[in-house]
This record gives structure tokens, sequence and C-alpha cells, in this order.
């Protein structure tokens, strides 16, 4: 049993990383509660789905057309609805829940609200520890791996990512040293959301589509960034994992109570708040930074 | 100038009046309000059957009330029952006091039929279900007869005996993998969405499973919207099961029979699956479904009497699909029709009284309802199929030479074709 927990762990772990790092950067730059983070994910599955189904291009050129359009839409609602009111925390929190409400509507309205899926990348599955494991899960664990590691270089490597980091580590001083701090926010968002899009391409195969798929994946990465510490990327790709962990055992222990697997992990979030609100790696909130 | 004024004044009152009072212009038809999730297939099927319904009988000249001829009008209304509660029971008060409907046919989740149940009720609108199947709706007639009266439900029958065709399903699958598998005692995994209607259910199959000479490997809960069920999946691998009960209505059934199909596992799925009575499965699964066995109410080529192929020919031609069960919104008005016609009043005292003598012939079988207004299931009644999809094409498999008693004649309906086992079950257990 316990392979299969660690296996269960690994490859839903992965997708909550991708989708926690992406919200913990803009929020960690820019201090953007970005609610509609896992809605950039649906839309960019439902691009996917209607570019390879409706226009019949090949899935991976679908995934990269699917991430420039999110990286685009991501940038119009962030000039549109988000800057003007950026240095309002609250009011953007309401404003990116009124865009994911938005998002799920509009697709109500073009794809309706049938269920549709999309075939894997690679099919057929193996044995691992005496249980059937898909191609496309193991795909999805080394892709989420890959974008992980491509995340970090990117803010290791490059100008942009050293200014990212800058930022997110006092915005007043690199402001005062000569970056554009607003220029730095728009594009942390624009990276964030293409985070999101890649992993709406990586997942969309493993799961089913539909216009409310956003809500499920944001309880867990809400539980995952207020586990890991808001704002903390390190923290964000352990609480993914803790979590996963914590939802596997369940599964696992309590085949009848799987459905608890959410409240779980909100339970787990309301106790880290309680007790330790800055989360296993966070920044104290009253702490000026 | 001011003459203008007092004409605008009188022009915008006169707008407000009429607005309001539209509905009251519309007394010669007969308002039947259609609620369900319009986004969803579910409400679609409402929908469509009811315009089915509505067309019947209108090009037929309408329904005879007394002396007068009164065409059916159906009114739209989205209640949004998946997502919000609130949405439900708006969308019902609205039809009642905006829309003025006379009857109200639809509703497919419990939880919100409850509600809106209540709300009808109030205002003494014959409410007829097309969707929720818990006991418990229609036992509320026989425990305060004089408030629920009103309720009828359509479709589909109870969960009890949602469970009763579901288990001669089980066992029917069950003795082909005796016969061609040899596997004496089948093990199975019950796996149940968390879901009011399903809790009865799951307790039945729990007592009665073992009885029937299987063996009960574990019960999983998923949620209803899970997205992602690999973590049950390595559970029930583990658990050595080869049978999978499911009692799903909702999407967590295309994610189930998509990832099993993906993995291959050597299970059959018998039971319910909403998801799978719809054609829209196969390419929701991206064929993944394959040799998913559901009891359904309609499916091509599958007549329970004469009734039934000009319906379902009928719906396919326009709409394109087979109806599911939620679109018997055309039998739920077909009845109330005749029922009025019957009454020869709109009053709906009179309708009732006429509804509950009501015994005859309908698209899916003899109707007739019991004390509590909840369809009579069983030979000779309502029983519904059983469906499997082979090979892109949802087929009817049951009954199939079914013997409700030991002395009772063999019942296959007309177009029913073999039941097959998955290859890779056959491969994984063949001895």
């Amino acid at each position: 049993m316990l392979s299969d927990i660690i296996l269960t762990t690994l490859i839903n772990g992965s997708t909550y990383a991708l989708l926690a790092i992406g919200f913990s950067l803009i929020f960690g730059v820019a201090r953007i509660v970005n609610i509609a983070h896992t809605a950039f994910y649906m839309v960019a599955a439902y691009c996917i789905f209607f570019a390879t189904h409706r226009l019949g291009v090949n899935p991976v050129t679908a995934m990269l057309m699917a991430v420039i359009v999110i990286v685009l839409l991501g940038l119009i609602c962030y000039k549109l609805f988000i800057e003007p009111i950026r240095e309002h925390e609250a009011a953007v929190l309401i404003a990116t829940i009124a865009l994911a409400m938005i998002f799920q509507e509009v697709m109500l309205l073009i794809f309706k609200g049938d269920f549709r899926t999309v075939p894997p990348l690679v099919s057929g599955y193996m044995n691992l520890a005496g249980v059937k494991v898909g191609y496309q899960q193991l795909l999805t664990i080394a892709a989420a791996l890959i974008i992980l590691a491509g995340v970090w270089a990117f803010l290791i490597k490059t100008r942009l990512g050293l200014a990212i980091r800058s930022t997110a580590q006092d915005r007043e001083v690199a402001n005062l040293m000569g970056m554009n701090e607003a220029r730095v926010a728009m594009l942390t968002l624009a990276v964030s959301v293409a985070i999101a899009a890649l992993t709406g391409a990586v997942v969309l195969p493993l799961t089913v589509l539909n216009p409310h798929m956003w809500m499920q994946p944001l309880i867990m990465m809400m539980a995952v960034v207020v586990l890991g510490g808001l704002g903390s990327l390190k923290g964000s790709f352990a609480g993914a994992f803790i979590l996963a962990f914590s939802e596997a055992l369940i599964v696992f222990l309590i085949p009848k109570g799987a459905f608890l697997r959410e409240s779980v992990a909100l339970s787990i979030m309301i106790l880290v708040l309680l007790m330790r609100p800055e989360g296993l790696f966070g920044i104290v909130f009253e702490e000026e930074r | 100038m001011k003459n203008l004024k007092l004409l605008l004044v009188i022009f915008l009152a006169f707008f407000l009046v009429a607005t309001v009072a539209m509905p009251a212009w519309s007394a010669d038809t007969i308002k039947i309000g259609v609620i369900g999730p319009m986004n969803f297939s579910q409400g679609k099927g409402h929908w469509n059957g009811a315009l089915m319904a509505q067309d019947e009988i209108n090009a037929a000249g309408g329904v005879q009330v007394g002396p007068k001829k009164m065409k059916i009008e159906l009114v739209k209304a989205d209640s949004n029952e998946f997502i919000s509660m609130t949405d439900a029971t708006n969308a019902m008060e609205l039809l009642l006091t905006r829309e003025k409907v006379n009857f109200v046919v639809g509703g497919f989740r419990t939880e919100a039929v409850l509600a809106m149940q209540d709300i009808a009720m109030d205002y003494k609108t014959i409410f007829l279900g097309c969707g929720a199947a818990t006991k418990s709706i229609c036992d509320r007639v026989g425990e305060n007869y004089d408030r629920y009266k009103y309720w009828f439900r359509i479709t589909p029958f109870n969960n009890i005996f949602l469970a009763r065709g579901n288990f001669i399903h089980l066992a029917m699958v069950a003795g082909i993998m005796r016969k061609t598998l040899g596997i004496q005692t089948p093990k199975v995994a019950i796996v149940g969405e968390k879901q009011a209607w399903v809790e009865a259910m799951i307790t039945a199959a729990e007592a009665n499973i073992p009885k029937m000479g299987m063996e009960v490997v574990g019960v999983w809960r998923p949620s209803q919207t899970a997205t992602d069920v690999t973590a049950e999946l390595s559970a029930i691998q583990r658990s050595g099961a080869q049978i999978v009960f499911t009692i799903f209505s909702a999407s967590v059934g295309v994610t189930f029979a998509k990832q099993v199909g993906e993995l291959k596992l050597p299970v059959v799925q018998v039971g319910i699956n909403v998801e799978a009575q719809k054609e829209g499965f196969w390419e929701a699964t991206g064929g993944m479904g394959n040799y998913v066995m559901t009891m359904n109410t309609y499916a091509r080529d599958v007549e329970y009497n004469e009734l039934t192929k000009p319906f379902v020919d009928g719906y396919i031609k326009r709409f394109g699909e087979v109806p599911t069960y939620t679109a018997d919104t055309h039998e739920a008005i077909l009845l109330l029709s005749e029922a009025i016609q019957r009454a020869g009043s709109l009053d709906p005292d009179k309708i009732v009284a006429e509804l509950e003598k009501t015994d005859e012939e309908g698209t899916a079988g003899r109707f007739k309802f019991d004390k509590n207004h909840d369809p009579v299931w069983g030979p000779g009644y309502l029983t519904s199929l059983g469906v499997q999809w082979q090979d892109g094409k949802l087929v009817g498999v049951w009954p199939n030479k079914w013997k409700a008693a030991e002395n009772a004649p063999e019942i296959t309906y007309k177009g029913i074709v073999d039941y097959k086992l998955p290859p890779w079950v056959i491969e994984a257990y063949k001895k």
C-alpha cells in the first residue's frame, strides 16, 4: 500500500506544485492574489481541446498555441482589470474572482456543460509495484519536474528572473534601484499564467474537461500555498506534496471518506493559519518587506 | 412640452402594466414550466422531451379543457442545480410568481428537488419530477398527503427499485463471468459518488451482494465532481476487484470510466452511470468507456412497446441523439394533458385525482403510480433497460431472457443484444 500512496502522491503533488508555484510567484512579486489562476488553466485546457478537435492541430502545437493565447489573455486582463486597482489587494482579489466567473460562464456559453476529453500524448501503461500506472501519468510527473526546473532556472539565471526575485524581496527598493516595478509585475503575471497554461496542457489528458474544472484545483492550490507560505516557491513545492500525501492517505485508509480529501486539505489550511500563519516557508504577514 | 411629458408618463405606465400583466394575457394556453440544469445534458433532455410533447399536442389541436381547446406553452427555467441550490429555488419561484405557470416538470438533483418541491407545494402547483430518484421525495406524499399530493415522480423510479434493477444487472454479469471465466465468487468494489440518492443504494449493495454469491472488497466514495480518481483506482486494483458496481450521476462517471479504460484495469463496470447513458459519453471518454454497462431508459433500436420507436426515432431525428431519461418530460406532459382532459379543468385538485388513476402504456412501458405518487416498477410495468457501450454504440443488453420469478415468463425486449465482456478482462482471467 505504501508504494501506491507514494505513487499517487507524486502524480497529484506534481500537478498541485505546478499550479501553486504560478500562484505563489505572482503573489510574491506583486502581492496579487489571483483567484483566477486555475480559471486560466481551465481556459488553456479548452484552447487545446478546440485546437485539436475543431481545428485539427496536433496536440503539441495546440499546447504551444494555448500558452500564447493564455499569456495574451493574462496580459489583457492585467491591464484592464488588475493594474488600475493594484494597490488595493482586497479589490484585486474580488476582481480576480469575477474574472474566474466570467471565464467559466464564457466557456459554458461556447462549449456548454458537456464533458470533454483529449487523448493522452502517450497511451498505454506499465506495472509499477503491482499497480498499473499510465504513461501519461508518468509523463505528467516528468513534465512537472521539467517545468519546475525551468522556472527555477529562469528565476536564477536570467536578468528578468533577477528582477522578479529582487522585486519579490522588496518592491520599493527594487523601484529605487531603477527597476520598473509595474512592468516586472506584468511580466511575472505573464510567466505565472503561462505556468497555469502549461499545467492545463500537461494535466488535460488525465482529466475531464468542463467549465467548472477550475474550482477543485483552486481549493487545493490555496491550501498548498497557505501550507507552504504565501509567496514562497519552495513552500509551494513542499506543500503540494504534503497535501497530495494527505489526500492519498485518506483515499487508501478511509475509502468511504474519499470525498473528504478537499475538506481535509482545507482543514489543514485552517490549522496552519491558526498555528503558523506564515506557513512552512513564508514570511510573517506583519513583517514589512 | 407638458403634454409630451404626460404622454411619456402614460406610455411608461402602460408599458409597465403590460409587462407585468403579460402572463395573464395568455389565458388560452396551458403554461408548463420546464425546470432543469439547462446548460447540461440533463436539462437539455428535460427541454427537448417537453418540446416534443408540446409539438405533438399542439399539432393535434391542443388539450381539451372542458368546452375549449388550449395549446401548450412551455417556459424554460435554468435551475443551475449542479452549481447552486439558490439558483434552483429562485428559478422555481420565478416560474410560479412571475411566469405564473400552471404546472412544472423537471428537476434533477435530489437536494435541489426537495427544496423546489416545497415551493411548488406552497403554491399548490402540480410538479412532475423527471430526474431525482430518492425515495423520500415521494414518501412525503404519504406522510403529508394534503400538502404534497401535487407532486408526482415520472422518472426515474425510486432508488430502491434502481438498486433492485441494478442488482439484477449485476447478477447477469456475474453469471456471465462464472460461465465464461470460471470465477465462482466474483469480487465486487462498490464505487458511489457522495450524494444523497446514493446512500440507500450503498447500504443495500453491501447487504445484498454477498447474498448473491459475490464478495464485497470495499466501498469507495469519491466526490461527484472528482476530476481524478487514480488514487481510488490504485486501491481498487489492490483489492483484487473483478467487478466495479458503479453509482454515478455526475461528472465523476466520465472520469472513472476514462481512467479505468486507459489503464485497461481487469474489471467490468456495471450499475448506474448517468453520463454513460448519453451519446456524448463516447467522445467524453475518448472511447475509453468501451464495455461500460449502465441502467438506462432508452437505447437505439430497443422497443418496450409500439410507442417507443416513434418517440425515440423522432427524438434522434430532431436532436441527433438518443433521449436520456430526463427527456421523459415528454411522457410527463402527455400524462398530464390526458389527466387535464379527463378532469375537464385546470383545477390542480381535480387533476391530481385523475393523475392518480393513470394506468396506461407509455414510451418506456406501462405507467401507473403507487400511493406515494411513485411510478410502479416491475415486469409488465416500467423496468428500464441495461445498456452497454460496444465499440462506439450504446446497445440494449437487458432484459435478455429475464425471468422475474422462477415460474414467470421470460422477458426480452425487441432489439436487445448479448452482453460482452471486455477482451482484456477475458485475457486477465481466462484459465
